[in-house]
């Protein structure tokens, strides 16, 4: 009993750093947001005099708002379509077999690995020539390239479990082969497909570096590239209260959008398909 | 309702293994047939491609007098129920058996009440809301029936669909099967490796072996009168006992004693002496003191040790062993009992099991007097493992009839169908 009494002890100290560790830095961001622009200098963990002021001059500034639409209608296009290429995708690697089915592996785990700095200049180039420079498209495009190829491993490993047999079943049942896709696998793939969802979406509302190279004005820019902008009330102040601030609220969705699906992430939905 | 044709169907996978090779059988409309082998036999790759999940290599596939090869599954009106059951995870039961009501766009009403009567048939109604993850295997079968039965299809085709279930349950699904299938009259194709399953089930039951169909007949023909030495020893539990034998004028030479042979086997193969294989089913031999005295000629006694005795109630069962030459034929006896599955038997050894009547007072280690009915014994080529006895009285009635035909009407007259030739074959 004594080394269990030990482990726990061990494991909650483990615990504790870790969460200290992680919680720290985002209960400063928070605290920070909530002070005003005299206090910042303040060493005390928490403000002295609570203010909304940040908030509500983030929210009224149209550098930011604007922004925060673009991130948000970005991120969701570019996440729908690279959900349901892959799931097409996905479903081509884990199920057919097929010519070159390796190449398209391995290229989509080289794209993964590629390094997106040495992408930026030819994007940008490439992007001004045809006019998609500072527009949508033209972030949702190469979103879209490099959530793929995540979306489409996680996808593979999901399909890979349905069962064969419930396919040709609904076959037999008199299903076309989009309707055996659609109503049955990818219905049992949808915690797959949520996972991977979430995962591109993250990945779109965090980039930085093709929101801040591939555009020019508000019109497009995201919100983690608008925080870059920001500046403070004069010359001389720096913004940190409406950068902090700022931080917070785009946090907010992914908390948001993790919390009502990570609940169908956990279920095993394919349970009880076939016995043994 | 319809009938379906296999004509020399073939089925060969890119890497060129050959699944199933030149399969023809015709299987008549309302009739109940069972495709049996041991795994690997092609059995299954029979029924995927009577269903249309697999491709026909060549060959020719007919349902209802219409060409299907190329046709998809949901062209074709078949119902299949899989090993697995595949029932669909995210339905309830209900949606599960109406799911193919719904892709034919059948009216809601009409689709209720198709699964509520087959529901109710099959004890389910209490369960329609369910999702399968909740259900007993028992239950999950039944849902997997429920589906193909709601369809009213042209044809069931079931891959072994009792297999997942425990012996209890298996038993008493295997008679709701056959009732069912009564009841409704269609066309039933059942693939299993589970020989009492085949016999107590089909109308007829077909016999594959790497592809090739072997023979295929009502249960309890194939059970007299296996056409070779595979579905010999394929049907039937304990399997038939096989030691090596020679034929010649003085009759049949076995390790039991020499037996005496009918005219027509021993005219098929008499001219020089010929080496066989003997079988003999268990159930043929008896201890000699409950053989009445007129049945006593027709077979040989002879003396063997009882090694165990397993008394059954109803039977027992006795091993003994007897040097039954089988070392010569070692390698063709071992393929078989591997392709039978019956690898543990051990093929070689020279153990022989007999089925005798309860009231014998044979006791275990006690050398006895033993009795073996030479009618039951089957006569098998080795090289090409043949059941001659079958096979000889086939061409000798044929061949008498043919002569008498002739003879009598100065005419050809038309082969004799094979019923008769069973029947006069089955009583030498």
């Amino acid at each position: 009993m004594a080394t269990t009494t030990r482990q726990k002890a061990g494991w909650g100290a483990a615990n504790a750093v870790t969460f200290v560790v992680i919680a720290i830095p985002l209960l400063w961001i928070a605290s920070l947001s909530f002070k005003t622009p005299a206090a910042i200098t303040d060493p005390s963990f928490w403000p002295a005099q609570w203010t909304w002021g940040n908030y509500s001059g983030i929210l009224t500034n149209s550098t930011f708002v604007r922004p925060l639409l673009n991130s948000i209608g970005i991120g969701l296009i570019a996440t729908f379509i690279a959900v349901v290429f892959a799931s097409m995708a996905a479903y081509a690697v884990a199920r057919l077999a097929m010519p070159g089915k390796r190449l398209i592996v391995a290229g989509a785990l080289l794209i993964s690995i590629f390094p997106q700095i040495s992408l930026v200049t030819p994007l940008y180039n490439i992007e001004r020539s045809l006019s998609l420079f500072n527009t949508w498209p033209g972030l949702i495009i190469p979103y879209i390239a490099f959530g793929l190829p995540m979306a489409v491993y996680i996808l593979a490993a999901f399909f890979q479990q349905i069962p064969w047999q419930l396919e040709k079943a609904a076959k037999v049942d008199g299903a076309t082969p989009w309707q055996a896709f659609t109503k049955v696998i990818a219905p049992l793939a949808a915690p797959g497909m949520v996972t991977s969802a979430i995962l591109v979406f993250m990945f779109c509302w965090n980039e930085f570096l093709f929101a801040i190279s591939l555009t020019s004005t508000t019109s497009a820019r995201t919100a983690p590239a608008a925080l870059a902008f920001f500046s403070g009330g004069s010359q001389f102040t720096t913004p940190t209260g409406p950068i902090a601030a700022a931080a917070v609220v785009i946090t907010i969705p992914i908390i948001i959008f993790v919390s009502v699906f990570q609940r169908r992430i956990v279920s095993g939905l394919t349970s009880g398909a076939v016995k043994g | 309702m319809a009938d379906m044709v296999l004509d020399q169907v073939t089925k060969r996978y890119p890497d060129g293994t050959l699944a199933v090779d030149k399969l023809s059988l015709n299987i008549a409309d309302g009739e109940f047939v069972i495709l049996v082998g041991p795994s690997g036999c092609g059995k299954s790759t029979t029924l995927n491609m009577l269903a249309g999940l697999e491709d026909i290599t060549e060959g020719e596939l007919r349902i209802g007098g219409k060409v299907v090869n190329d046709k998809s599954p949901r062209d074709r009106d078949i119902a299949m129920v899989f090993q697995s059951y595949a029932l669909y995870p995210h339905m309830t039961v209900r949606e599960n058996m109406g799911f193919s009501l719904k892709l034919a766009k059948t009216p809601k009403g009409v689709i209720n009440q198709k699964v509520t009567e087959a529901a109710h048939s099959l004890g389910l109604t209490d369960l329609l809301d369910r999702k399968p993850a909740n259900l007993s295997g028992g239950q999950q079968q039944r849902v997997a029936m429920g589906r193909a039965i709601v369809r009213d299809p042209a044809a069931f085709l079931m891959d072994e669909p009792l297999s997942n279930l425990d012996a209890k349950l298996r038993v008493q699904m295997r008679l709701e099967v056959s009732k069912l299938q009564k009841r409704l009259g269609t066309t039933m194709v059942y693939v299993t490796h589970d020989q009492t399953e085949a016999l107590t089930l089909g109308d007829r039951v077909a016999v594959l072996r790497a592809g090739v169909l072997q023979q295929a007949a009502p249960p309890q023909e194939l059970y007299e009168r296996p056409v070779n030495l595979f579905v010999a020893g394929f049907i039937g539990s304990p399997s038939m006992n096989f030691m090596s034998g020679t034929l010649d004028s003085g009759g049949l030479r076995t390790p039991l004693g020499d037996m005496p042979v009918s005219g027509s086997l021993r005219q098929e193969v008499s001219t020089a002496s010929r080496e066989v294989i003997v079988g003999i089913r268990p159930e043929n031999f008896q201890d000699p003191s409950l053989v009445s005295a007129d049945v006593r000629p027709h077979g040989i006694t002879f003396q063997a040790t009882i090694d165990v005795l397993e008394s059954l109630g109803a039977e027992k069962y006795v091993y003994f062993n007897m040097d039954l030459g089988k070392a010569k034929y070692v390698t063709e006896l071992e393929e078989l009992a591997r392709d039978a599955g019956r690898a543990d038997s051990g093929a070689a050894s020279e153990t022989v099991v007999a089925r005798l009547d309860p009231a014998t007072r044979i006791s275990e280690g006690a050398k006895v007097q033993l009795w073996a009915d030479a009618r039951a014994l089957h006569v098998f080529d080795p090289a090409t493992g043949r059941n001659l006895s079958v096979a000889a009285g086939t061409t000798a009635s044929a061949a008498g009839q043919a002569g008498a035909g002739a003879a009598g009407h100065g005419a050809v007259t038309p082969s004799p169908t094979s019923a008769q030739t069973r029947s006069s074959a089955a009583t030498q």
